[in-house]
């Protein structure tokens, strides 16, 4: 993974320091909180209902055992002894004291980890696929792209100011894990005619209260071209974006408004202009970039274990995933136990991984944008004790994928802007689809669950999406249906009105009951669903509302 | 009644406004107001930043909180609806 050199090192040191400083100022009140709330902001800072929360950037979701394990410390020693992974492959701590915060930072440094550009309206934490370097039907490990992206991002004077926050995804395989249509900018690796790799420019994707899929732009871009490119997009977005109105200052309104092909044209123009110049990525830079993201090549070729223990085979079954390199496999660590909380993982857990990574996997974790972790690169031999240690640390849960698995953003619980819980809605319907069994009948399903319509728990991109509004002071949960994340990106339709929070877990099961009636052999949900259509899962929605 | 709550500005955690002036983590120990008194008990809490963010007036009914943002209220009281984590990951 990449390393940080002197200058990201005195870069980050820097910024600490001014903040510890701005921190002091606002504590003995040279600073009012209108002065210091954007400080704060730049530096991962938000005040939520109970608390502070710390938003710690994960670039493209890749972290090391020693960074881990500084996680775990820092949620034992300044938080309550857990943290949360969200859908953009970042952590949150939901309790730490401002006070303590520079001192948080600092040491995130020592392990080459901050918080800068975790909010405000600036380029965000790059995402990527969690199985990137590892994946079996990759064309090309997005991570050195995604890095000279945050590179370039970083503190870039002209993208600092922008009309609204800007989510970039990259994504270098056949299938899309990093939802290169639902992000402001989607980079999509793909190899031309001529056999060179390049980039589809997917632009004006996103989710919140106008959900949008991105639109193609540059079916081919030159990987030397991308700094330029992208300067190009964001000039005409910064121009041209409705600073006037929150609602409507994202990327994908003015792409809507001016429609994809002007826009792309606007871009065309501007890029003509600077393509030649400073931004042009030198092949060399490229190189330095990719060596940091070393990967292993090879592996003694020892299959996946046959295993009578039925526990261990259940969740190799969901849980692993193939390896590009013959002898390796990829294990999803589910952080949605049965009845937990989807992404809270405890301090003794986060070192448990850490552990498990050091000694089995590379050293390498993976945050994913489903708030599960990932070892990319385990031995087969080493299957069996990565699982023991897994259900040992209480992190063995064989869910990846099922509708157990359920996305959900913070909500009420937490979160200042929530007008819902999230939450235990998931949690209610996890233990009651783990005790129907209807989470392993029905395979892969995706349930999300949003406490607002800002999304953050992707209901709009899920099979089964679930939206919480407050009517009244009462909470009701709107259904979604036929959502996609990935390739097949689509935005669900809502099915009707809202339920009642207790009624949702039913009603969930009932549509679940629906589709294993009326299901093709081997028919998957989602495909059931859009064979069919939403309409015929209304009515055992609405059963008994 | 109503009375005035906030985030503490050390620590983010949720305060309400006594009678004598001060800020303490009990709602049993907020001051009670009725409308003519709320506005100008929120002004003045306003201006103490140094010690309250984002001062607010909250509506209370028996004692706890009432209105339509009753469940905001309680959850900002009580804590989170969700369990422990710690308890859920050794389940």
């Amino acid at each position: 993974m990449y390393k940080y050199d002197s200058y990201d090192h005195a870069m980050v040191a820097d910024r600490i320091a001014e903040f510890r400083d701005q921190v002091a100022r606002r504590l003995d009140g040279r600073l009012t909180e209108d002065q210091f709330k954007p400080l704060r902001l730049m530096n991962g800072v938000y005040l939520q209902l109970h608390a502070y929360m710390l938003r710690v950037a994960i670039p493209y979701g890749t972290l090391n055992s020693a960074q881990m394990r500084t996680l775990a410390g820092i949620a034992r020693d300044y938080d309550k002894g857990y943290g949360h992974f969200t859908t953009r492959q970042n952590l949150q701590y939901n309790w730490p004291a401002l006070v303590d915060i520079p001192d948080i930072l600092d040491r995130l440094a020592a392990v080459e980890m901050h918080a800068i550009q975790t909010s405000g309206n600036c380029i965000r934490n790059v995402t990527a696929d969690p199985f990137a370097g590892a994946a079996a039907d990759e064309l090309e490990d997005g991570r050195p792209w995604a890095e000279i992206v945050r590179q370039w991002s970083s503190f870039h004077p002209e993208f600092t100011f922008l009309p609204r926050k800007f989510k970039i995804a990259v994504n270098g395989a056949k299938a899309d894990r990093a939802g290169i249509r639902v992000h402001d900018i989607g980079l999509q690796i793909v190899r031309n005619d001529a056999g060179e790799t390049g980039f589809e420019v997917w632009v004006g994707g996103g989710q919140g209260r106008t959900p949008r899929l991105g639109q193609l732009i540059k079916p081919f871009l030159a990987p030397e071209d991308l700094l330029s490119y992208l300067t190009a997009c964001l000039r005409v977005y910064n121009q041209h974006g409705r600073r006037d109105n929150l609602y409507k200052a994202r990327i994908k309104i003015l792409v809507e408004a001016l429609g994809a092909e002007a826009y792309g044209r606007q871009v065309a123009d501007e890029w003509a202009v600077i393509r030649e110049g400073e931004l042009k990525l030198p092949a060399a830079e490229i190189a330095r970039i990719r060596r940091f993201f070393d990967q292993p090549k090879q592996a003694e070729a020892t299959p996946v274990p046959v295993t009578q223990n039925r526990a261990l085979a259940r969740w190799l079954d969901r849980n692993r995933r193939d390896h590009a390199v013959d002898g390796l496999s990829s294990l999803v660590i589910s952080l949605k136990p049965i009845g937990g909380t989807p992404g809270d993982i405890t301090d003794t857990q986060m070192e448990a991984v850490a552990d498990l990574a050091e000694r089995f996997g590379f050293d390498e974790i993976r945050a994913t944008p489903d708030q599960n972790l990932i070892l990319p690169h385990v031995r087969n031999r080493d299957l069996e004790a990565v699982w023991t240690g897994l259900v040992d640390a209480g992190l063995a849960t064989a869910n990846a994928g099922l509708a157990t698995d359920i996305v959900a953003c913070p909500g009420l619980d937490y979160c200042n802007l929530a007008n819902a819980r999230s939450i235990p809605i998931a949690q209610a319907i996890s233990t009651l689809l783990e005790e129907t069994g209807l989470s392993d009948k029905a395979g892969d399903v995706t349930i999300k669950i949003d406490g607002c319509i800002n999304a953050c728990g992707h209901h709009h991109v899920a099979h089964i999406g679930v939206l919480g509004v407050d009517k009244r002071g009462e909470e009701f949960y709107q259904i979604t249906l036929g959502g996609a994340f990935g390739s097949d990106a689509a935005i669900g339709s809502i099915i009707g009105k809202g339920l009642a929070g207790e009624d949702v877990p039913a009603a969930i099961a009932r549509l679940l009951e629906t589709y294993l009636d009326i299901r093709a052999e081997n028919e998957r949900f989602i495909d059931t669903l859009r064979r069919v259509g939403p309409d015929a899962f209304k009515e055992a929605i609405y059963a008994d509302a | 009644m109503k009375t005035v709550t906030a985030n503490r500005l050390t620590d983010g955690r949720v305060i309400y406004r006594t009678t004598t002036g001060h800020w303490t983590s009990e709602l049993a120990e907020a001051a009670r107001l009725d409308n003519d008194q709320a506005d100008a008990v929120l002004e003045i809490a306003s201006d103490e930043s140094h010690i309250a963010v984002g001062a607010y007036l909250i509506e209370l009914q028996d004692d706890l909180p009432g209105g339509q943002k009753w469940r905001r209220e309680g959850i900002r009281l009580s804590g989170p609806t969700t369990g422990s984590t710690h308890a859920q990951a050794t389940a």
